[in-house]
């Protein structure tokens, strides 16, 4: 493990290319700056999207005229000029590349340090394969994890397709499912929710759009395909996930890789639709740009998740584990309407340097014996600020509602902040909720033990935080468990002493 | 050569000098022994040699196996064979001693350019160790010394140390918060870990632990300097006439 201090550099320099990325000059494909009905109409129009999804979009475009910036979150940042941000670009071409040995081994070793296999770089990176060329002096592995991931790629296709799964770009779906894209989008978090996702709706780019069948399990995780198409997703995704009649869906969406991209203020939104006897398991893992270690620079991340247990007997999950961004402003929440609807939020959120982190859920117990369970894991260290925020509510109507919430704050170092901002209301008596809350600073017993028994300083943080969060990473996909474990011992770098 | 040699060691905590003055010289084979009362720089001292933070190390000199030890991080001693058995372990809630055994050693090899031991090796080792300490398989599955009884927390500071194979162990006191079974696992486990080429410095305040680990060499340590040296007959001296004697020695 001696090795994680070599990866912990590379990171950084990969880090150091962010910067770089904040000059490039994009292609000329693009709308001007700022924001007006004419870029809505020249965004809609770009996609190719039929009249009322344009005016779908200028009417939450209006409705954000006259909204302000939320200012109730525990986070500093300099006032955004939303006139100053480009709202459209077409995806930046990256070099083209054909195999792994050109891209910078640097970079090589980091994936392979973070356990990510070597098809995926291929594809996170960009490679595209030269059809029929073969160049002896390439490496052979490269080539073949390129072919290799086209064919798995689209044999989830077919595999996905017999089982009458619908899982495509969002744009697509526009194109193609208007009419269950029209019954369900902005049904959950209506346009009108708030600033960022008023905004999200006025001028999403992309994202993900699934559609469930009614009792079909999903044959796979949509986690490894997504990861694959992941990249110009861009700054305004837009997720729709809707799990019919007794369907079930797990579904992954980030990456622990570390995430490179220009755009500062992100606003992505995410509807979750959970119908009778219907589980959607959503798992996030968020490691964008958090800003060098000044404190300057680093991804905005303004996000809007909501799932709705619209069904009785539906099932709602949230998993995530935040690492990145300079500021996470982020609740993934669950209506629980259906009754006997049950929903979870497991998360780990990490804040090292300057970062600051709001985040939470909100349980809202609206149907006849409904459950939830939260369990968050707050991790502080260098100069940042960590924020359990949550609200557990229970509606007169919502008898036998149980919640149960665990929130651990870790502290690292003495220059950071952890802090529990819960809600509860309850307004039957039948409700039960359960609070547990603790801080506790991250000893330096402990590190010393570990350290006498030979553990590194690095090694004997990233050991006693993994063993903090141990119970939420149990809740992540296998694959993707090991993965953010190592990425959790690599952001705390540098935290302690 | 000593495997460790102390010359003239002088230790400040919070601007208050606790030894002063104290040198000792423990070669490869040889159980040292030292006692004293509270507060006489017993802790300290095994805390300087594995290279606590929160100690300032004002004049003099450590040499461990030759080399300069104060000039050495605490894991580089560590790997370098220096193993504290502590008098409070602490608990590390969901790294599972299983787990916690596994980087320490694997940790301790890389840093000796040794090659990692494979997973059917490391646990035929633990598993080895674990039953001569009469360690159940099911405390190697819980979190680090949590809900672990007095006992087993020192039962695990054994196995710890006979997974490691150190070459100097402090064990500091070992026998507090023991009832007599316990204390005879713990003692036989440090006799099987005796050997020509380890060196072992057992503080204590109580006799009883040195009738079953006996030492080849007795110390008495008082305000922060070794005042009375012996063979094991002077722990029984100790234990008839107390501490008192040394308090107006030193």
């Amino acid at each position: 493990m001696v090795a994680l201090q070599e990866t912990v550099e590379r990171v950084k320099r990969i880090g150091d290319q962010y910067r770089y990325g904040f000059e490039t000059l994009i292609d000329s494909e693009k709308a001007p700056k700022g924001l007006s009905e004419e870029i809505v109409k020249f965004i809609s129009q770009k996609k190719n999207e039929p009249a009322w999804m344009l005016q779908w979009r200028l009417k939450a475009y209006r409705r954000w005229l006259t909204m302000t910036e939320p200012t109730w979150a525990r986070v500093e940042y300099p006032k955004i000029d939303f006139q100053d941000i480009y709202y459209y670009a077409a995806p930046k071409p990256k070099k083209t590349v054909t195999s792994l040995d050109e891209i910078d081994p640097e970079i090589l070793k980091t994936y392979e340090k973070l356990g990510i296999p070597l098809r995926e770089v291929a594809m996170l990176e960009g490679v595209e394969p030269k059809v029929g060329e073969e160049d002896p002096a390439r490496r052979k592995i490269a080539v073949d994890a390129v072919f290799d991931s086209v064919s798995v790629a689209t044999t989830f296709k077919a595999e996905l397709k017999k089982a009458g799964v619908i899982f495509m770009p969002i744009s697509e779906a526009i194109r193609e499912h208007p009419e269950l894209v029209q019954k369900y989008l902005g049904s959950v978090v209506p346009t009108s929710d708030n600033f960022y996702a008023t905004l999200n709706s006025a001028v999403f780019s992309d994202g993900s759009f699934v559609y469930v069948p009614p009792g079909v399990r999903c044959p796979m995780e949509l986690s490894t395909y997504f990861r694959i198409n992941e990249r110009n997703t861009g700054q305004f995704e837009r997720t729709l996930i809707i799990a019919d009649k007794g369907s079930y869906v797990s579904y992954l969406e980030g990456c622990t890789a570390p995430q490179r991209d220009e755009n500062q203020l992100h606003a992505a939104v995410v509807e979750l639709v959970a119908v009778d006897d219907a589980e959607i398991k959503y798992s996030t893992v968020q490691n964008w740009y958090p800003g060098n270690s000044e404190g300057k620079g680093g991804i905005y991340n303004f996000v809007t998740k909501r799932g709705d247990c619209r069904g009785d007997r539906s099932k709602i999950s949230w998993t995530q584990v935040e690492t990145g961004s300079a500021i996470t402003w982020k609740y993934p929440s669950c209506i629980l309407r259906g009754d006997n609807s049950s929903g979870e939020f497991y998360s780990i959120a990490i804040s090292n340097g300057f970062q600051q982190v709001d985040s939470g859920t909100k349980m809202i117990h609206l149907g006849k014996n409904t459950s939830s369970r939260i369990i968050s894991k707050g991790i502080a260290a260098g100069k940042s600020q960590n924020t359990y925020r949550g609200l557990v509510t229970a509606h007169r109507k919502a008898t036998g509602a149980r919640n149960f919430t665990a929130c651990d704050s870790l502290l690292i170092g003495d220059k950071c902040g952890a802090h529990t901002v819960p809600y509860i209301e309850a307004k039957n008596s039948s409700a039960t909720f359960e609070h547990e809350a603790t801080t506790s600073k991250i000893s330096e017993d402990v590190l010393f033990y570990c350290i006498q028994r030979g553990l590194s300083q690095e090694e004997a943080v990233g050991l006693v935080v993994n063993g903090f969060v141990k119970k939420v990473l149990q809740k992540l996909p296998m694959e993707f468990a090991v993965e953010a474990q190592k990425l959790i011992s690599i952001s705390l770098d540098g935290s302690v002493g | 050569m000593a495997l460790l040699e102390i010359r003239d060691l002088h230790v400040g905590v919070e601007h208050r000098e606790v030894i002063c003055g104290l040198d000792l010289n423990v070669h490869a084979g040889e159980v040292h022994a030292i006692m004293g009362p509270n507060g006489s720089g017993k802790s300290t001292l095994s805390h300087v040699i594995a290279g606590k933070p929160g100690y300032e190390v004002i004049d003099g000199q450590i040499l461990f196996k030759g080399e300069d030890l104060l000039e050495m991080d605490p894991d580089e001693r560590a790997a370098a064979g220096v193993f504290l058995a502590f008098q409070y372990p602490v608990e590390i809630a969901g790294v599972t001693t299983m787990n916690f055994l596994r980087a320490a050693l694997n940790a301790q090899r890389k840093a000796r350019d040794q090659q990692e031991f494979s997973t059917p090796e490391f646990l035929k080792r633990v598993r080895k160790v674990a039953g001569s300490l009469n360690i159940r398989q099911d405390m190697l599955k819980r979190g680090v010394n949590v809900g672990f009884s007095g006992g087993e927390k020192k039962r695990n500071e054994i196995l710890q140390m006979a997974l490691l194979e150190p070459s100097l162990c402090i064990l500091d006191e070992i026998d507090s918060g023991l009832d007599i079974d316990a204390l005879r696992i713990v003692a036989n486990g440090i006799n099987g870990l005796r050997s020509p080429e380890r060196a072992m410095i057992v503080i204590t305040h109580y006799r009883r632990l040195l009738d079953h680990v006996v030492p080849d060499v007795v110390h008495v340590m008082s305000k922060g300097r070794i005042v009375k040296s012996g063979d094991k007959e002077l722990a029984l001296e100790l234990e008839a006439c107390g501490y008192g004697q040394f308090e107006d020695a030193a």
